[in-house]
């Protein structure tokens, strides 16, 4: 483990020299992502807030990618499981997945059903 | 198959030295713990995700909320955030540097690696209780009606937020807070707020320039603002002043989300404490060469994975608390 570290990222589009090299350049690549995130939050451009994507603003997609992309690199480079066994790495990474997906798919059309209720049905809430 | 393959020259499976998954046994079980931590964090931010959806249309804007940067003055959305996470990123990054100068046996180098993301994980947690400290405080403040919404105030001419003090009207009272000592029996109330809700209604109807602006959202992402002679008849339905956020009232909108923020970034905020005291205890083990003698940096590394996964956690409280 200690000498077998695998130093490219980006599919082998960058290759660094040195272990130490590639962190600097993954923080590199988290710094850039995060700026995004905040100059777009700051902005909110029109055409990203009005665009809608399955039902969610085109802004929220772009958000929630750009932060998986990010949790991609420090798992796989900060807690180096790009190093590790692939039955560990999916072990770790699929189970959390597949589990999170089913939970927020239920919650959400659940939430999405009471909003209805609330919007729709005899339930007065604003006085 | 290749996680369950010996090693040729080991005769017995059970004669140790074998290592399933090539992880070796404190990592793993730091990989599990992490797993089924991250799996509660996951219930928190889907449960914040439940509550949002159901009140979608009135749900606070983070951006409206989180405004302030310590030593400075004025409207600047997100911008300390952006840094808390930032200086986050950082010490992950030295944490890492300390992992990778241990499996090199670089004492010296792995001391102020862990030194420099000690500091880094301080930073943190100060700047979370300084977020906290300012969201209790408060900004504006509102007021509440009967049915729990949040009527804020707007300046027409500017369209700036008027705080409360701005416009309330100054009515003489005698009323003080009562507390334990004063009273016949165990009462005693919160403190009062700095104005009283006659001074604010008063306030409002002298002056002409403030509206009120309530929860819902609007077309355009923006919170509805009333027009004046719908701003008094709303006024009416108000039954108290809130100042700051708590438990209980929000003067930002939904209180739910108040209750969100202190649970999801309180819980994260602990992690964050508990990994600064878990390196400084490795700092020191590290100082007087414990690791050194032991002949590997392993236990650096996984003290490492826990560092990482609350700066993974954040990534996300980040995502989902402050830009969606």
């Amino acid at each position: 483990m200690a000498d077998g570290h695998k130093l490219e990222i980006f599919r082998g589009l960058v290759k660094f020299k040195s272990n130490t090299q590639k962190i600097w350049g993954v923080l590199a690549f988290l710094t850039l992502i995060t700026a995004v995130e905040v100059v777009l939050g700051i902005i909110k451009p029109a055409s990203l807030t009005d665009t809608y994507v399955l039902g969610m603003k085109l802004i929220n997609w772009i958000f929630i990618i750009l932060t998986l992309v990010k949790a991609y690199y420090i798992a796989w480079d900060f807690m180096h499981l790009r190093d590790e066994k692939s039955s560990l790495r999916r072990a770790i990474v699929w189970t959390p997945i597949f589990l999170v997906i089913y939970l927020t798919f239920i919650l959400l059309v659940e939430a999405d059903y009471i909003y209805n209720v609330y919007k729709d049905g005899f339930v007065s809430w604003n006085f | 198959m290749n996680s369950t393959v010996t090693t040729g020259t080991e005769t017995s499976v059970w004669g140790g030295g074998n290592q399933p998954l090539g992880a070796s046994y404190g990592k793993m079980m730091m990989w599990f713990f992490l797993v089924s931590d991250a799996l509660t964090f996951s219930g928190f931010l889907a449960a914040y995700g439940f509550s949002r959806f159901k009140f979608i249309e009135t749900w606070p804007i983070a951006d409206e909320v989180f405004t302030h940067v310590p030593f400075f003055h004025g409207n600047y959305p997100m911008i300390y955030v952006a840094l808390m996470t930032f200086v986050l990123i950082m010490s992950s990054v030295t944490m890492v540097l300390a992992v990778d100068a241990g499996h090199k046996m670089k004492q010296n180098a792995v001391i102020w690696y862990m030194f420099a993301t000690v500091i880094g994980g301080i930073i943190f947690v100060g700047s979370q209780a300084w977020e906290w400290g300012t969201f209790i405080k408060g900004d504006h403040g509102a007021l509440e009606t009967k049915g729990g919404r949040i009527l804020q105030f707007v300046k027409a001419d500017t369209g700036e937020r008027a705080s409360l003090a701005d416009f309330a009207a100054s009515i003489p009272d005698d009323r003080i807070i009562h507390e334990r000592k004063n009273g016949i029996w165990f009462f005693q109330e919160p403190s009062l707020t700095s104005v009283s809700l006659a001074e604010v209604v008063e306030g409002f109807k002298a002056d002409s320039n403030i509206l009120i602006r309530t929860e819902q959202i609007n077309e355009e992402g923006e919170k509805t603002l009333l027009d004046r002679k719908a701003s008094l008849a709303k006024l009416a339905e108000a039954t108290q002043v809130v100042e700051g956020a708590n438990l209980i009232h929000n003067e930002y909108g939904s209180r739910l989300f108040a209750d969100f923020f202190f649970f999801i970034t309180g819980f994260h905020g602990f992690h964050v404490f508990s990994g600064v005291v878990i390196n400084i205890i490795i700092f020191f083990n590290v100082v007087i060469g414990t690791y050194e003698r032991r002949g590997h940096y392993e236990m650096v590394e996984k003290v490492g994975l826990y560092w990482h996964f609350v700066d993974l956690v954040w990534v996300f409280v980040f995502t989902f608390f402050y830009l969606v």
